[in-house]
């Protein structure tokens, strides 16, 4: 398994945010992690980007337990967080090395893999500009980019279509989709849009702390529609 | 180790970068003590007798007197400065960003506080520069000899405004931390006048500038800017940047939890 959360569980105070989480998503699988707002999706990405660990249970990345040995763990962990982290006054090339050289890449091994994780998501031409100029998804795509930059085995992404348009979130979703269906990696897409998700895809229901739902998207909700899955097993409207 | 190194220089170029693009802090850290150098040191002059004391060898004017404090005001304004855009880095997000590199987190927090303390010491330098343009100057050799003193000065104050930003969850807060930080610092110290002089007032007063860290970092720059060693000095203020910077390894320590947001 590339990612495994098991028996996790963490409050603020006395707020119970997770309550015994477990799932596991195989290599190469989109696995979205699906919830109304408030259902610990945050929470649960801070544990995995390891902003804090205390508390019971394990996470495994690409085999690395995170408390064992995070530095392995985080060498396989590509993060695109909810706000943008980008450096609005740097380039996006710029952007792209200073994350390269936080992984240990520099010169020409790095300026190879910045030029193809741009071309891959079709921001070469942009590589010169600085951030601030980008609309909302070409930053986005640009964090994809960076995301990519160290090959990781695991790609974490925390609600990325917040504030973009229809077509954009479309796009960025079948980018991301293709992915992972091209290069083998492991991701892993919080949100609270059901219409990111595919059959195809496994997806992990998360509400008020606890995973109500791992499997299919397509065997999960049999004859409904995804949204009225979710409201049903929810009570919130998708 | 070579991925450390690549690392930290970038985390050095991108604080170097960040303050290229904001040259209005540049003005501004050099304005502030000009001022106090220009205006305030001028009107004190005359109220304020100073008598030889080391590292002096002779009678010196006021405004000789506050250049090392001044230098040292630099520092803590930087220090302070570089950890209010650590908290807005933390709520932009890419303070997380970098936490996510597989490198340590001690290493991760000295390299962005190296790099915070090259800019304060190129800041401490163009001051340097302006004051013997207006005939302040030192002897020649103090110039370099400072450079360690301003580097261990720097890192402790850099390394104090690390520690308060991991306990600083928003900006506002900040802005009292600098009232009750910064300001504190800069006058309960030998800044602005010699500790023998505060003890002809208030024996608490003199005592409590003599356990400032930021005294003996004054004191340490400014023995260094006449090219002489301050044992005493060096040692507090070492002392002092061990125990800032271990407050701020625990503070961005993952399993305490300090950085913990409602998700």
């Amino acid at each position: 398994m590339s990612l495994q959360v098991s028996d996790l569980s963490f409050s603020y105070g006395t707020k119970t945010a997770l309550d015994g989480v477990s799932f596991s998503v195989g290599h190469g699988q989109f696995a979205a992690l699906l919830g109304p707002n408030g259902a610990g999706k945050s929470t649960l990405f801070s544990l995995l980007t390891r902003l804090f660990v205390t508390q019971p249970g394990a996470i495994s990345i690409a085999g690395h337990d995170l408390k064992a040995a995070p530095l392995a763990a985080m060498a396989d962990l590509g993060v695109v967080f909810q706000q943008t982290t980008l450096d609005l006054d740097l380039t996006v090339r710029q952007n792209l090395s200073y994350f390269a050289a936080l992984h240990g890449l520099s010169g020409r091994a790095a300026d190879t893999r910045i030029d193809a994780a741009l071309a891959r998501l079709d921001m070469a031409e942009r590589a010169g500009e600085k951030a601030r100029g980008l609309n909302g998804g070409h930053r986005r795509r640009t964090e994809i980019a960076r995301a990519l930059l160290h090959d990781p085995k695991v790609l974490l992404l925390d609600e990325p279509t917040v504030g973009l348009d229809a077509p954009t979130r479309a796009a960025l979703t079948r980018h991301i989709h293709d992915l992972c269906s091209d290069t083998g990696v492991t991701v892993l897409w919080a949100t609270h849009l059901t219409d990111e998700v595919l059959d195809s895809d496994q997806v992990v229901l998360l509400h008020r702390g606890q995973v109500l739902a791992d499997g299919r998207c397509g065997a999960l909700r049999g004859s409904a529609s995804l949204p009225e899955y979710f409201a049903k097993m929810t009570g919130a409207p998708a | 180790m070579r991925h450390a190194l690549i690392a930290m220089r970038a985390i050095v170029l991108r604080e170097a970068l960040r303050f290229v693009h904001q040259r209005e802090r540049f003005i501004a850290a050099l304005v502030r003590p000009l001022v106090w150098l220009l205006v305030f040191a001028a009107g004190f002059r005359a109220a304020l007798g100073l008598s030889i004391s080391p590292p002096y060898q002779t009678y010196i004017t006021y405004e000789t007197y506050i250049v090392p404090g001044l230098c040292g005001m630099i520092l803590l304004f930087n220090g302070m400065q570089s950890s209010l855009s650590l908290v807005y880095d933390r709520e932009m997000g890419s303070m997380r960003l970098l936490l996510t590199a597989p490198l340590s987190r001690t290493w991760l927090l000295f390299s962005k506080l190296l790099g915070s303390t090259i800019i304060s010491i190129l800041q401490v330098y163009a001051f340097l520069l302006v004051a013997w343009l207006f005939d302040i100057t030192l002897p020649p050799l103090g110039y370099l000899a400072v450079l360690p003193a301003l580097a261990l000065g720097g890192l402790m104050l850099g390394a104090l405004g690390l520690a308060l930003s991991s306990f600083i969850k928003q900006l506002e807060n900040f802005a009292g931390v600098m009232n009750f930080v910064i300001f504190p610092m800069f006058f309960l110290s030998s800044a602005l006048y010699p500790l023998w002089k505060m003890a002809e007032s208030s024996e608490i007063l003199h005592d409590i500038c003599a356990a400032n860290p930021f005294t003996h970092a004054v004191e340490l720059i400014r023995f260094a800017l006449y090219v002489e060693w301050n044992g005493m000095a060096f040692v507090w203020t070492a002392l002092a940047t061990a125990a800032f910077m271990a407050l701020a390894v625990w503070g961005y320590d993952p399993a305490r939890g300090m950085m913990t947001r409602k998700g």
